[in-house]
């Protein structure tokens, strides 16, 4: 009796620390998440320049001169590949985060995400300019 | 879907991923350029100690690492989770903590230039 009552139940059989791996899906969420650990540790570089601008000139320039380990530039190439799938995920979804009513019209999505990219690479190319690269 | 022209309250996360997808990229490129040996006029000790010894500096540092701080702080929190761990308090007091004391250590380097 307690047999024919028992239904099958529905067992979850993702698992907890390797379930990206099932759909390309999630596999694209999980890669836009992890840009935050380059990105975070980018921002650790910053804060010890930072560090060693206000220490004095010979350690700021001890500090550029550890920039050039391998490992340092290794690091960069593969933190500004993250940092660049973070822009551009994240510019993808900002017409749906940022929509722009003008009286009854909403503009297209596309015109959001495309304004977002024109004033990204004017802002680089100024911050460029700025530091003396073009 | 629900038309809203009310303005929109961006949390530390939502101004830090803007922020980080905005400036970033080109950042990297700069410090990147400096790690192969070509570094930029604006990185040279001389040009960086003027620019961060003035007030807009000193605000643009600070916003730039405040805000990349709290919003992959709180990313990592999720991103934690997502690998299977489960100690949310844990990972939240740690990378809170990070970024908390990275804030006061910006400050605090500021100043000190």
């Amino acid at each position: 009796m307690g047999e024919k009552m028992s239904r099958r139940p529905y067992v979850q059989e993702l698992s907890r620390t390797t379930w990206y791996f099932k759909q390309p899906r999630y596999m694209r969420y999980m890669a836009r998440e992890v840009t935050c650990i380059f990105i975070g540790a980018y921002t650790l570089i910053l804060l010890v320049a930072l560090l060693r601008l206000s220490q004095g000139q010979a350690q700021y320039e001890g500090f550029l001169a550890a920039l050039q380990q391998p490992g340092s530039i290794v690091f960069h190439v593969v933190a500004l590949g993250f940092s660049l799938y973070n822009t551009f995920t994240w510019f993808n979804v900002a017409p749906k985060a940022l929509p722009i009513q003008i009286g009854e019209e909403i503009w297209p999505d596309s015109v959001v995400a495309i304004a977002h990219y024109v004033v990204w690479v004017v802002l680089s190319l100024v911050i460029l300019f700025w530091a003396g690269v073009i | 879907m629900a038309k809203s022209n009310k303005p929109i309250i961006w949390g530390t996360f939502a101004a830090g991923g803007t922020l980080t997808a905005f400036m970033t990229p080109v950042l990297i490129v700069l410090t990147l350029l400096a790690a192969t040996g070509h570094v930029p006029d604006m990185l040279g000790y001389e040009n960086l100690h003027a620019f961060a010894a003035g007030w807009f500096g000193k605000l643009s540092i600070f916003i730039v690492i405040f805000l990349s701080l709290w919003g992959s702080a709180h990313r990592l929190r999720i991103t934690f989770f997502d690998f299977g761990v489960r100690a949310d308090t844990l990972v939240a007091i740690a990378v809170y903590t990070i970024a908390g004391l990275g804030s006061i250590a910006t400050v605090v380097y500021l100043l000190r230039i």
